[in-house]
């Protein structure tokens, strides 16, 4: 029951998932899309899981003050907040008292997060109460916005648009742009020319970045370009062509390995 | 640009520079946005997954049906099984029972392969095999230029290479011979394709700093009202902002710079 039923669920979903792609009928069709919705619901309850994760290790850090544990704070406000403006929106003209509401959720947040790793856990608790009673009261008076769970009004609020545009954005696109500094170091490790094939690494890098800088000397642009684009669709595209089929092969072998219960390691250990 | 805008503007443009801060060393500015963006990407995903994903493969299914009939009385009442499963999924989070969500792994993780054999075979093996298996145009073979990507030779190239890369990464057959010959010739073509990879990330990355440069610019125009950005309600306060964040980043590395003298002078 433990260990076999799954492994049985394995075989008979992974089995008739494999062969109903090859029956060309509605029924079939009808199955599949089924079973696809019962995944992605599967899926978004395991989210849970992830976040529940990151709160018990942010906390965690909290507690035993280790290395950047204030930063924890950050971290899980960051995520809390998120949520909350995912979930409402403004009705009127004004927001009314929505920034008391938020605020009484941070506090709310705040007091979990001490009631959780405090030996003062009534203190904390009876706080956590008051803040809850507070952005309940809010929530229940204030017409200026509302709460939405079922529509996705929220995903239109202006806060959360401006938390994803302005707070989001810059730090990924930043986060990325930061890489090209830290590839241009590997590059040199990895790119001095020491036998031939360092060499054809570094010919074809450097040419297809020569492509993209406006400062060539006359007539040399033309010719960098054709060379930048015959390496992307010629020999790049042989290379991978072969990585790509190599891929396909290797998840097919996977995904038979695991049906047919010769890897188990993702059931854990127990 | 309202006053509003500006400031959510100044927040974007104070989090490019902590995190580009990290090239000079790991420091609590880079350390609190990269803790931030953890946070908020988590919360982000939560509230788009729940929206996108939740809502319209689960509640509205079920929508039709009353909380206190557990929502057996709906049209699609199955709904629920896959959402119980779900919830038999948090029993990881008991010691005793986190067995229990083994089922819902086991059915998650049986579909998904079943799913995938089929349709990896069908993308990336058979599309890459069935675009390789072309005729080749001997009688354009040089297309007038070596470097034409549509020629008989780029076409041969391709199809030679590709099996060569795929006979380098075949490891039962010892690599000696014609079969090792065509094995180098594999990993020429690999690295060919390698570096012009790269070349290509390096590029894309570049391409992503320019932006946020052009970002910073942008905000130092919207501060002082140039003719780029018109603003009808400017006022000193932009100003005020602009040389705040500026004083904020001078005072660092004057800070940082003197912290460091002393520390030599040590």
């Amino acid at each position: 029951m433990k260990r076999q039923l799954p492994f049985l669920l394995v075989f008979i979903f992974g089995a008739f998932m494999t062969i109903q792609y090859y029956v060309p009928h509605e029924s079939s069709e009808f199955v599949y899309t089924f079973l696809l919705d019962w995944t992605m619901i599967i899926g978004i309850f395991a989210l849970a899981l992830g976040i529940w994760s990151l709160y018990h290790v942010s906390v965690d850090k909290i507690q035993h003050k280790k290395e950047n544990w204030i930063y924890s704070y950050v971290t899980l406000f960051g995520l809390f907040i998120m949520v909350v403006f995912g979930f409402s929106y403004k009705v009127g003209d004004s927001w009314g008292m929505y920034p008391l509401f938020v605020i009484a959720l941070m506090a709310l947040l705040y007091c979990l997060i001490h009631a959780s790793i405090s030996r003062s856990k009534g203190f904390w608790l009876g706080l956590s109460g008051a803040a809850l009673a507070v952005s309940f009261g809010v929530a229940f008076f204030d017409d200026s916005w509302k709460l939405a769970f079922m529509t996705s009004e929220g995903l239109k609020n202006t806060m959360f648009t401006n938390f994803a545009d302005f707070v989001l954005t810059p730090i990924l696109a930043t986060m990325f742009a930061l890489l090209a500094f830290f590839i241009a170091s590997a590059a040199y490790r990895a790119f001095r020319a020491r036998n031939v094939l360092a060499s054809l690494l570094l010919i074809a890098a450097i040419i297809v970045m020569l492509r993209f800088n406006p400062y060539m000397p006359f007539g040399l642009p033309e010719l960098v370009a054709e060379t930048s684009s015959w390496l992307m669709n010629v020999p790049n595209l042989a290379a991978q062509r072969a990585i790509v089929i190599g891929i396909g092969l290797g998840i097919v072998a996977t995904s038979l390995k695991v049906i047919l219960g010769i890897e188990r390691g993702y059931m854990g250990k127990g | 640009m309202e006053f509003s805008d500006f400031l959510w503007m100044t927040c974007g443009i104070f989090l490019t520079l902590a995190t580009f801060s990290f090239l000079y060393k790991d420091n609590p500015f880079y350390k609190f946005a990269e803790h931030l963006v953890v946070g908020v990407s988590a919360g982000f995903f939560v509230v788009v997954l729940w929206h996108g994903t939740l809502v319209p493969n689960l509640f509205q299914k079920l929508e039709d049906g009353d909380w206190y009939m557990l929502w057996l009385n709906s049209s699609e009442w199955w709904y629920i099984i896959p959402a119980l499963l779900g919830v038999l999924m948090w029993t990881r989070f008991s010691k005793e029972y986190s067995w229990v969500s083994r089922w819902p792994m086991g059915l998650y993780i049986g579909i998904s392969t079943g799913i995938a054999i089929p349709l990896e075979m069908s993308n990336r093996v058979n599309k890459q095999l069935h675009a390789m298996m072309i005729e080749i145009d001997w009688a354009n073979f040089f297309g007038g230029n070596i470097l034409s990507t549509t020629s008989g030779f780029a076409q041969l190239l391709i199809f030679v290479g590709a099996i060569a890369a795929l006979i380098y990464f075949f490891f039962s057959k010892e690599h000696k011979g014609l079969f090792g010959g065509v094995a180098t010739f594999g990993i020429w073509i690999l690295m060919i394709g390698f570096g012009a990879s790269f070349g290509y990330t390096v590029m894309a990355r570049v391409s992503l700093f320019i932006n946020r440069m052009q970002d910073t610019k942008d905000w130092g125009i919207a501060a002082f009202n140039n003719a780029e950005v018109v603003n009808p309600h400017y006022g000193a306060q932009y100003q005020i902002v602009f040389w705040l964040l500026v004083l904020f980043v001078v005072g660092y590395i004057i800070n940082e710079i003197v912290s460091h003298l002393k520390s030599k002078q040590v």
